[in-house]
């Protein structure tokens, strides 16, 4: 039978017969959890009576949501973390100087790639989705499950197809893409379902644009973002450090539920508004809305092309005053590369706030809080009410270009009218 | 197992933000995050809460993060069970893998009115409205989570399995 992505990754996974809406038993290729679920999973690990985890080498521990460590309590958190990377002699332990946000830093390191699959106790897990991994979020539990016996149980999804067409206007991005399909097919639009991109657009994209789209699924709540591997993919993927990287793309006759078709040729930038991800808007359509903070950064959009385009914006600018503009490489080299490149001095230069590789304000954890009031725009994935501070505040989600225009101004604003 | 208690309607698209707010979570005690529970959607809402009561949610009830904390905070809050018109998928396994009962009913959900006296019979999957005697059955959980529900949980499951 022909099979989508999401069936053809399980398949090689299991020995049984995946077809949509069975359960199968799938072997994992890698496990990951961070500080603030990592802790949970390693509780139920030592439930469950498991002594060692089924492999070193492909568990990873991430310790990037309140790090460098906020206050005592999470500084507790990530000492359990250490200690049972220690105890367990994981190989991919990350805190301190080598650590980055998670979805940003293991694409990067090589840690997942091509054909993988991948559990994290995280829901952006999904951003592998990007490289061709089935990979998804699941619970502190599920991972501990994981982490113990090397395998997990998934339902088999049904795939919607998403197929992009078209050349961009000028600022429009991957992030713009995913955006609007969200507003089309809304936050429940891919529930328990994945989603399978292709078409011109998407082949014409980095590696990087795809994971910022597969970063994403969830926000559709779906379970994976899926693309093809294509030559770019495995060029990627090597220079990760991975070897034996194939090629691979749905088969023809492939059965989806349902297909959806955009067209990128006349999209504008896309502003996700308060306070769902599928509340989206044409920039014009905000524009002149007063910000207090904008936040580049995250493992939607912290890689070094995002840094880049912020870079091009602010680039001899001044960020507007009282606005906080605060940006976050997402890894340590993708710090060194925007330090190499100058564009860590032209964000100073800028007025810019430029800070560690952390998830930081993206969920409200530290190093950007908003306050009751005020107003972000932010390049992160959410925006649910409270998501970076006061339940009282604001978060508008758009690509990096909008988000350093709208720093420069201090207003929402289309960057091509800076 | 027999609930009966006062159904508590929230809406649709209740993220786990509004279950448990990220800044609550530097502990993984029931009682600490059940104190907090829904506080991202309003101050105070677990104040209303007896034990038992049931929590009654719209369409893709739990979307957003994968924190265990949210099933554990509700657990934490007094409520064995929810009832959605849906459930978002992390959510929905990571209820189920924490003993927090977790039943679909799709539309019938509007027969279920805030306030009402419910008894849910989670076995058969059938909730009895006591106050206005409508009766709604539920979607039935796969055969492969009522396995993991039977050995009283994810955590006992894979006890079993390490040590067969
Ligand atoms: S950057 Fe934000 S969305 Fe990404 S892993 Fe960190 S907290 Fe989660």
């Amino acid at each position: 039978m022909p099979q989508t992505i999401a069936e053809k990754i399980l398949q090689n996974h299991t020995r049984e017969e995946v077809r949509p809406g069975r359960i199968v038993r799938c072997r994992v290729d890698m496990v990951l959890a961070n500080d603030i679920t990592a802790p949970l999973a390693i509780k139920s690990f030592r439930a469950m009576g498991a002594e060692r985890v089924f492999d070193r080498d492909r568990v990873a521990l991430v310790c990037d949501h309140f790090t460098p460590n906020k206050d005592i309590d999470s500084a507790e958190q990530v000492k359990t973390v250490r200690q049972f990377a220690e105890a367990m002699g994981v190989t991919h332990y990350y805190e301190g100087g080598n650590v980055g946000v998670e979805h940003a830093l293991l694409p990067e390191q090589g840690i997942v790639g091509p054909g993988d699959v991948v559990v994290g106790a995280d829901s952006h897990t999904c951003t592998y989705g990007g490289l061709g991994a089935f990979a998804t979020g699941m619970g502190s539990t599920d991972i501990a499950a994981a982490m113990a016996l090397g395998e997990t149980w998934f339902k088999v999804p049904p795939s919607i197809r998403v197929e992009l067409y078209g050349t961009p206007q000028p600022h429009v991005s991957a992030k713009d893409y995913m955006l609007r399909l969200i507003g089309e097919i809304g936050v429940a639009g891919a529930l328990y379902k994945a989603l399978e991109f292709g078409g011109p657009a998407v082949e014409a994209l980095s590696v990087e644009g795809r994971m910022t789209m597969a970063n994403m699924a969830i926000e559709a709540g779906g379970k994976v973002g899926l693309f093809a591997v294509d030559d770019k993919t495995v060029a990627y993927a090597r220079r990760a450090g991975r070897s034996g990287n194939q090629v691979m793309a749905p088969d023809a006759g492939a059965e989806y539920e349902r297909v959806v078709d955009i067209h990128v040729d006349d999209m504008s930038p896309q502003v996700a508004c308060p306070h769902l991800p599928d509340n989206v808007r044409a920039v014009d359509e905000v524009a002149g809305l007063r910000i207090d903070q904008a936040v580049i950064g995250s493992c939607t959009n912290g890689r070094i092309e995002d840094m880049r385009v912020a870079a091009a914006v602010l680039k001899g600018r001044r960020v507007a005053d009282r606005v906080r503009c605060i940006v976050l490489p997402a890894t340590p080299s993708i710090w060194k590369q925007a330090l190499k490149e100058g564009l860590i001095e032209i964000f100073m230069d800028a007025g810019c706030v430029v800070g560690p590789a952390t998830c930081g304000p993206c969920l409200g954890g530290h190093m950007g809080i908003l306050a009751g009031g005020e107003r972000a725009i932010a390049t992160t994935n959410r925006n649910f009410k409270g998501r970076m501070g006061s339940l009282e505040s604001e978060v508008y989600l758009s690509n990096p270009a909008v988000a350093a225009a709208s720093a420069v101004v201090g207003e929402i604003v289309h960057p091509s009218h800076l | 197992m027999k609930v009966q208690g006062k159904a508590h309607v929230v809406g649709d698209h209740i993220d786990t933000d509004a279950i448990i707010p990220a800044r609550f979570l530097v502990t993984t005690d029931p009682a600490e995050l059940g104190a907090k529970c829904m506080e991202g959607l309003e101050a105070d809402w677990v104040s209303r809460v007896n034990q038992n009561d049931i929590m009654v949610a719209g369409e893709n009830f739990g979307c957003g993060s994968s924190r265990e904390h949210a099933p554990i905070s509700i657990l934490g809050a007094g409520i064995p069970v929810v009832v959605a018109k849906s459930f978002a998928r992390i959510f929905y396994r990571n209820g189920f893998n924490m003993g927090l009962v977790l039943l679909e009913v799709g539309e019938d959900i509007a027969k279920l009115r805030d306030g009402d006296q419910l008894e849910v019979d989670t076995a058969r999957g059938a909730i009895r409205n006591l106050t206005t005697g409508e009766f709604v059955q539920c979607i039935p959980v796969p055969p492969f989570m009522q396995e993991i529900l039977d050995a009283g949980g994810l955590v006992p499951y894979a006890r079993q399995r390490l040590s067969a």
